[in-house]
């Protein structure tokens, strides 16, 4: 049940965010979730989209440096509490996140929260032993 | 003043004599001894043996820095390895370095040299000499400091770094000559002033430096800003270290120590002589070392004669102070940095060629390298704490193998300019 994520080396120039979601649109990509961790220097832009493969090669294409990793995509109610439960069983199994990120589905009814794991098959586990529910990457682009 | 007055003023007839035994004692002894130097001469035909004139030298071969890695770490010694007293090494990764070996009378003659040049400088016995140089295999901080023992001062073995203790210890011991990097000297003048501390109220009167290039208009700010009278000295580890020339008070170029170094001024690319007061590449030979004689060494520093006698008497020819590299060699902090050493570590970490440029700047006094490197997905992380665990590991290999603190900054692929071949990837913004 792993989701498959692209990352995005940007250095701290105007005007870089805006080209890579232009190529993007012109390519009929369609970001599903995205975050940026950034420092002085640079930032690392992650992206869920509904073409893994075509978003990596345009984007190497067109100059970027791109690197493909699994995330996990937990659905959860989206009431108060929500993201407390999950982290509390990943906490209590002695599960470390490595970032994460968050978005609400058009419905509004659902949180969609996105991990990155160092020990990604233990927190699949974990996860699905207390019952939440993980998406796929399909599922994620037909929310 | 004069350390050996008759020495350093010999007449020149009687300078160029002396010489030409040396250099022909010199030869005879590596000719023997040394099997690098057997071996070249015989190559080339050259019979040590019929050394005629000074001007014979030409057509004996060069010694290179990468003879010297070649024979790594005790094939150009000329003595038994149970006569050499002192080893020293040049800045470099193992396996870059250089060794040389110094016999006891090697470290008599050093003494006394680096006495002339503290000596030609107006340092006394009655000096408190603060020695700011790094201590170690780096030749500097026990050059000067055999020198000014030899001499009668007073040392401080204070050694490099730490400046606001190095300006405490200057005031209450009362320092009256400092020996470190023309930097640093301004990089104190700098803390003194973050300190309130005014130097004219310093007992400070000469500062002696080198092992890095500077300017006259250095020496201006420094001679103001500090109050004192700055003298540049040269020398390099592969010679003998601090020793090999300095500037007496007419603060006018560089008194070579003739009798003991041979020097040639040649044009790096036709390694032929330029003419007299132009341009070129140092060339020395030893004529008096015993474990580490060397014939023809390319220093890789361009500079020129000044062929006018000096008012100071002394026989000996001056040269301008070092003008540049006929090399890539970059001097950060005092440290010789070669842009291959930096893409050697690069490569091994990312696993491929590497692009990168690296920037030299100078910030409050203080050299700094940048080290730019193009981000590929070998060394790119989705993680912001693995991303920056890699910054950090580069700058820990180059701390560690280069002897110098850099910065690294990331940048995105292919944004760094292409070059064929061996371009310039240094872009050195120092204004000396």
């Amino acid at each position: 049940m792993r989701v498959e994520q692209i990352a995005v080396f940007l250095e701290n120039k105007s005007g870089r965010l805006a080209e890579i979601t232009a190529i993007l649109a012109d390519n009929d990509i369609n970001i599903r979730a995205l975050s940026v961790a950034d420092t002085a220097d640079f930032g690392i832009l992650r992206l869920i989209v509904n073409d893994v493969e075509k978003a990596k090669s345009i984007l190497q294409d067109g100059g970027f440096t791109v690197g493909k990793t699994d995330v996990l995509a937990v659905e959860v109610v989206d009431k108060t509490g929500g993201l407390a439960k999950v982290l509390k069983c990943l906490h209590s199994a002695g599960i470390n996140v490595e970032y994460m990120y968050a978005f609400v589905n058009k419905s509004g009814e659902n949180a969609v929260l996105i991990f990155r794991f160092e020990k990604m098959d233990e927190a699949i586990e974990v996860l699905s032993k207390d019952g939440f529910t993980l998406l796929s990457g399909e599922q994620i682009c037909a929310l | 003043m004069y350390w050996e007055q008759k020495k350093e003023c010999l007449p020149r007839p009687q300078l160029e004599q002396l010489q030409l035994e040396r250099l022909k004692n010199t030869l005879r002894r590596v000719g023997t001894t040394v099997p690098f130097y057997r071996n070249t001469f015989s190559k080339l035909k050259v019979d040590a043996g019929k050394v005629k004139s000074l001007d014979d030298l030409r057509r004996l071969p060069f010694t290179t820095k990468q003879d010297l890695r070649e024979n790594y770490p005790y094939g150009l010694f000329a003595i038994p390895l149970r006569d050499v007293v002192r080893i020293h090494s040049s800045s470099g990764t193992t396996g870059m370095a250089t060794v040389v070996g110094y016999s006891r009378k090697d470290i008599v003659n050093w003494s006394n040299l680096v006495a002339r040049i503290l000596c030609g400088a107006g340092v006394t016995a009655d000096d408190m000499i603060q020695i700011a140089f790094g201590y170690g295999l780096f030749t500097g901080g026990f050059g000067l400091h055999y020198g000014a023992e030899r001499l009668g001062a007073s040392v401080i073995p204070i050694s490099a770094g730490n400046t606001k203790r190095q300006i405490q210890i200057m005031q209450d011991f009362k320092t009256t000559a400092l020996v470190c990097t023309p930097s640093y000297a301004l990089k104190m003048a700098d803390v003194m002033m973050d300190m309130g501390i005014n130097p004219n109220g310093l007992s400070l009167r000469f500062g002696l430096f080198g092992a890095e290039p500077w300017s006259e208009a250095m020496r201006i700010e420094i001679n103001e800003r500090l109050g004192i009278r700055a003298t540049d000295n040269y020398g390099l580890s592969e010679i003998m270290g601090p020793g090999v020339a300095g500037e007496c008070q007419e603060c006018n170029g560089l008194h070579v120590n003739e009798d003991h170094f041979l020097i040639e001024i040649l044009d790096p690319e036709t390694l032929e002589p330029v003419k007299p007061g132009e341009v070129g590449e140092l060339i020395i030979t030893t004529l008096t070392k015993e474990a580490f004689p060397v014939i023809r060494y390319r220093t890789r520093d361009l500079t020129r004669l000044l062929p006018e006698p000096c008012p100071c008497g002394r026989t000996f020819v001056r040269m301008h102070r070092m003008m540049g590299r006929s090399d890539d060699m970059l001097i950060i902090k005092g440290v010789n940095v070669f842009p291959t050493q930096i893409e050697g570590i690069l490569f091994d970490i990312e696993g491929t060629e590497p692009h990168y440029r690296l920037i030299v700047e100078r910030e409050n006094n203080e050299d700094k390298l940048t080290v730019m490197v193009e981000v590929v997905e070998s060394i790119f992380f989705d993680a912001m704490k693995k991303q920056r665990a890699f910054m950090d590991m580069i700058k820990k290999r180059m701390a560690s193998e280069l002897g110098i603190g850099v910065d690294v900054k990331l940048v995105e692929e292919r944004t760094l300019e292409r070059f064929d071949g061996k371009g310039d990837r240094v872009i050195d913004k120092r204004e000396l």
